[in-house]
């Protein structure tokens, strides 16, 4: 039969399953598949901290969001039009999200009398009119998925595993999406077992030829490509993306890149991506603890590697002491916090930007240091590389704060040209640098960045000791002079508040908003769509987003002091918010959610439609 | 290769301009003319050798060595001398720390800095107390031990610091004593030839919060009765005459001390400190009783097992023996890997 074709703008799916069902890999790679396509996409995977939890059961219940339009969008969508429910948990679970109208394709062998008393539903949900209000497509995923693999030299077990390929190959042909690099990944991933990728190939083939053939399926949907600058793309994660910022620091610094590292999430994976990369120079070495992590980093810095340590909140907490020496020692080295729920365990798999305060002041003594927040997914490549820049330059460490949403996120990427990317050559010290041409002094500092020398072991006559008692200006010998004292402490303040950070930049596209809403890190997508919702209604506001937090930037206070009011949104009780306003005396509002989701766009619309209300 | 040109350098190259600020009388001083006096041997020029300590009175120590040197954080030393011995091969790089620093606060690097065999030289100055924080019992103090913060007596079980290391895989282990010049040096030799961790116990006399604590293994009355001076492929007896030796108990674990004259020449143990199970450098370990009667010095264990450092090396090289291309194109060639679509 000929089906009808329907062209969208916009489509937000998500696939949702039991922990055990494949939906992250399903939600990947029909995201390669819409990127392949050349949509613009974000998405949101979200899934239980537990690697398998009790089958069939709400806490188990693992789901991949992706939004895919033929223009540039922001955020991986407040509501899903299309919700692909493998098991009666994943309907409960996700049920309220979706709009009245979404079309739900449920998985109807998984609706057994047991599945269903298991998440408390006192009847099929297929069989009266709780769904009235949907577009339900009831599919026999398992059994559909069985006999099409009938043939196939596989087990039942493996079989009934493939069904995410047969639910992945009915939403590819639903909505149009080229499927060879699919293909292409099912022979990579089971290379050592060529039954399984027949098998899931079958699979993949059976679902498409299922869309094609039924006739609950009546319309195929397009989305054409989005227009967007010209080159090459990839779809990125933002822990993917900031994995390769590092390796791109170690090609433009030509240093060794060290990470050190304990495994944490949702941050394991920059240490899981960075340890491949030994051809470029990086060595990585899973420590015995987030203090060795970080202090082997700081112990290769001293060497003359550009040190890394990554982790998430609770290792930061564990890394204070050592990052205060590091602060003493004066030498370069990233930290990187892919920040998630807390306090203590609190929800590891969420997200939350709580470790501001801890990034900005959470050590012992005046204990500076820069810190930035990469505002995406792509993004996350160049504040990586910004990070070392600061730390290179300004031999300083630097905290940068990802969060769960960036890291785990993923959007198209256009792919920067190498020679472009800046470059980070240090010099280290080769000489003598007192007055008499003989003496070495450690802490004589470079007038225009206040750097002290990075002199590493291995250089003939400038054998000298660092530590963590206070040191005496220039000569870098114990000092416990008062006034040394109190000068060492200001200049460490200083050097950081003069490192040059870029003017923020405010976007106003009607030149005359009253209200500006500035935001930090990741809410950057959900503030920029909320913002756009109103424009688009005809409404003024303007958006300004920080990267650097310290230093903050110079014309920082000029800008906020130029609206009527100030927003802003938060994924905590209001940190920034308390900085705002401890710094510039500016009334700011906080607006603070911790549910450990990003903010829909639209409950920030709503938000700000109310303050501009009241101006 | 040619031979090493000869550098020359003698103890006083390796004394820093700072002004040593350890208590008149410490056992510290002795260890630090004695290091000072060992370093020419290496024939390693200043720059390239590094002492890394944690905090504590012995953790002053690299300020007064003329090489480079950082005193970091309390039990962190291994840590960071762990990540500049990876990335730095060329270096010699020495741990100075001591029985608070070593064995309390920094236990698990030490265990871990140890299983991997990190190529690092560990001196451990047991005075068993703490000395800086003045006076409070450490890990290796005796039970019942009464100070500040134990006016009635410690109610914690000792360490024993080489048991420790060689639960912990140590490759190389060893003792030695803060006033023997002669044989503290002879086992800095020893470590510094070993390929990997090599951990050095030092009992280091506190003589303000802890004198006297090795008085049994230095005092001309019960010294040579007392310590076990341990040489390789040597049968071990000591005594004033030679009048004890040590044998394996027959049908029993470990090895004790006998009296030689008991005893045929075949029963007595031939120290051999390359066997490879750790159990027979363990026995030794467990010789000394509370009064430190038959406490052996010297070199316990010695094995050879590649080097965490000469492992990450051989991955290194191996990985960057693939490269044909400048790192610029290999980057651009990572960047454009996996799932890409061009927009005209």
């Amino acid at each position: 039969m000929t089906k009808k074709i329907r062209q969208l703008d916009r489509v937000v799916i998500r696939f949702a399953g039991d922990s055990g069902d494949g939906m992250q890999l399903t939600g990947d790679r029909f995201t390669s598949e819409t990127a392949q396509l050349g949509n613009d996409i974000s998405t949101l995977p979200n899934f239980p901290a537990e690697i398998r939890a009790p089958a069939g059961t709400l806490p188990g219940v693992s789901s991949f969001q992706v939004h895919f339009a033929d223009y540039d969008i922001l955020t991986p969508g407040d509501s899903p039009n299309v919700l692909v429910a493998m098991n009666p948990a994943a309907l409960k679970a996700n049920l309220a999200d979706l709009p009245r109208g979404a079309d739900i394709i449920v998985n109807t062998d998984e609706f057994t009398r047991r599945n269903l008393a298991k998440v408390g539903y006192q009847a099929n949900p297929l069989e009266d009119d709780s769904l009235a209000g949907y577009t339900v497509h009831p599919v026999a995923l398992t059994s559909m998925t069985v006999g099409a693999l009938a043939d196939h030299e596989v087990s039942k077990k493996d079989a009934e595993r493939a069904k995410n390929m047969f639910a992945l190959g009915l939403l590819s042909w639903m909505y149009s999406r080229p499927y060879e690099s699919t293909l292409r990944f099912l022979e990579r991933k089971f290379a050592t077992r060529p039954e399984l990728v027949g098998a899931n190939v079958a699979a993949f083939k059976a679902g498409w030829n299922f869309g094609e053939t039924t006739e609950d399926f009546a319309v195929r949907y397009e989305v054409k490509p989005a227009k967007m600058p010209p080159g090459t793309y990839r779809n990125i994660t933002g822990n993917a993306a900031l994995s390769l910022g590092l390796v791109a620091a170690g090609v433009r610094s030509e240093l060794l890149v060290f990470l050190g590292a304990y495994p944490i999430t949702p941050a394991s994976d920059i240490l899981h991506e960075l340890s491949k990369h030994k051809r470029f120079g990086v060595l990585t070495m899973q420590a015995e603890d987030e203090i060795a992590a970080i202090g082997a980093a700081l112990g290769a810095s001293y060497g003359g590697a550009l040190g890394v340590t990554t982790t998430s909140g609770p290792g930061v907490a564990l890394k204070s002491e050592t990052i205060s020496l590091a602060v003493a020692l004066e030498l370069p080295l990233v930290i990187v916090d892919v920040q998630r729920a807390g306090p203590s365990t609190g929800m590891p798999t969420k997200t939350e930007q709580a470790d501001l305060n801890m990034a900005l002041f959470g050590r012992h003594g005046e204990a500076p240091v820069a810190v930035l927040a990469p505002r995406s997914p792509a993004d996350c490549f160049y504040a990586a590389l910004e990070a070392a820049r600061i730390a290179l330059t300004y031999r300083t460490p630097v905290l940068l704060l990802s969060d769960n949403y960036v890291a785990n996120g993923s959007e198209p990427w256009l792919l920067p040209d190498v020679e472009s990317l800046p470059d980070l050559r240090v010099d280290f010290a080769t000489r003598p640098n007192g007055e008499d041409g003989a003496t070495f002094l450690p802490y004589l500092r470079d007038p225009e960045t206040l750097a002290r020398p990075w002199a590493v072991p291995g250089t003939p006559g400038l054998e000298h000791r660092i530590g963590g008692l206070e040191k005496a200006d220039k000569t870098g010998d114990i000092s416990y002079d008062p006034a040394n004292h109190d000068f060492m402490v200001r200049t460490r303040a200083t050097r950081i508040e003069a490192i040059p950070v870029p003017d923020l930049e405010v976007e106003d596209p009607d030149g005359d908003a009253q209200v500006l809403v500035l935001g930090w890190g990741s809410t950057y997508g959900p503030i920029g769509a909320a913002c756009r919702g109103l424009r688009q209604r005809g409404l003024s506001v303007a958006q300004a987003h920080l990267r650097h937090l310290a230093p903050m930037p110079a014309n920082l206070g000029e800008i906020l002091r130029s609206y009527e009011r100030v927003v802003i949104p938060e994924m905590n009780l209001g940190q920034l918010a308390h900085v705002i306003r401890a710094r510039y005396l500016v009334d700011a509002i906080g607006y603070n959610q911790v549910h450990g989701l990003p903010f829909t766009a639209n409950e920030l619309e709503t938000m700000l439609e109310e303050v501009l209300k009241n101006v | 290769m040619s031979e090493p040109v000869a550098l020359k350098l003698t103890a006083k190259d390796f004394k820093s301009n700072q002004e040593v600020r350890w208590c008149p009388g410490c056992g510290d001083y002795a260890i630090l003319a004695a290091v000072q006096g060992f370093m020419p041997e290496l024939n390693i020029p200043r720059e390239r050798i590094v002492f890394v300590s944690g905090i504590g009175c012995s953790s002053r120590f690299p300020y007064y060595m003329n090489t480079y040197g950082m005193h970091s954080i309390h039990g962190r030393a291994p840590a960071i001398a762990t990540g500049l011995s990876t990335t730095r091969p060329d270096l010699s790089v020495w741990v100075v720390t001591g029985d608070g620093d070593a064995l309390s606060i920094g236990g698990n690097h030490l265990i871990h800095a140890l299983r991997r065999n990190v190529n690092l030289k560990i001196l451990l100055f047991n005075n068993q107390i703490y000395g800086l924080t003045k006076g409070q019992y450490s890990p290796t103090s005796e039970v019942g031990k009464i100070t500040k913060s134990t006016p009635v007596g410690s109610a914690d079980a000792p360490f024993n610091p080489l048991s420790l290391a060689l639960g912990a895989e140590a490759t190389f282990v060893a003792r030695t004593i803060d006033s023997d010049r002669k044989h503290l040096q002879s086992v800095l030799r020893a470590a510094a030839e070993h390929e990997g961790s090599a951990f050095v116990e030092i009992y280091q006399n506190c003589n303000i919060f802890n004198d006297g604590a090795f008085e049994q293994l230095k005092g001309p009355a019960t010294r040579d009765d007392s310590l076990i001076r341990l040489e390789h492929n040597q049968p071990i007896t000591f005594g004033r005459d030679g009048q004890f030796c040590v044998v394996h108990p027959p049908g029993g674990f470990g090895l004790e001390v006998r009296e030689t004259a008991a005893t045929t020449a075949e029963e007595i143990v031939v120290h051999d400190a390359t066997i490879t199970d750790p159990a027979y450098a363990f026995a030794l370990s467990r010789l000394p009783g509370l009064d430190l009667r038959n406490t052996p010095i010297g070199v316990l264990r010695s094995v050879r097992r590649p080097s965490y450092d000469s492992v990450v090396q051989e991955q290194l090289d191996a990985a960057r023996a693939t490269v044909t291309e400048t790192r610029e194109q290999q980057f651009a060639g990572l960047l454009h890997s996996g799932d890409t679509w061009t927009i005209n």
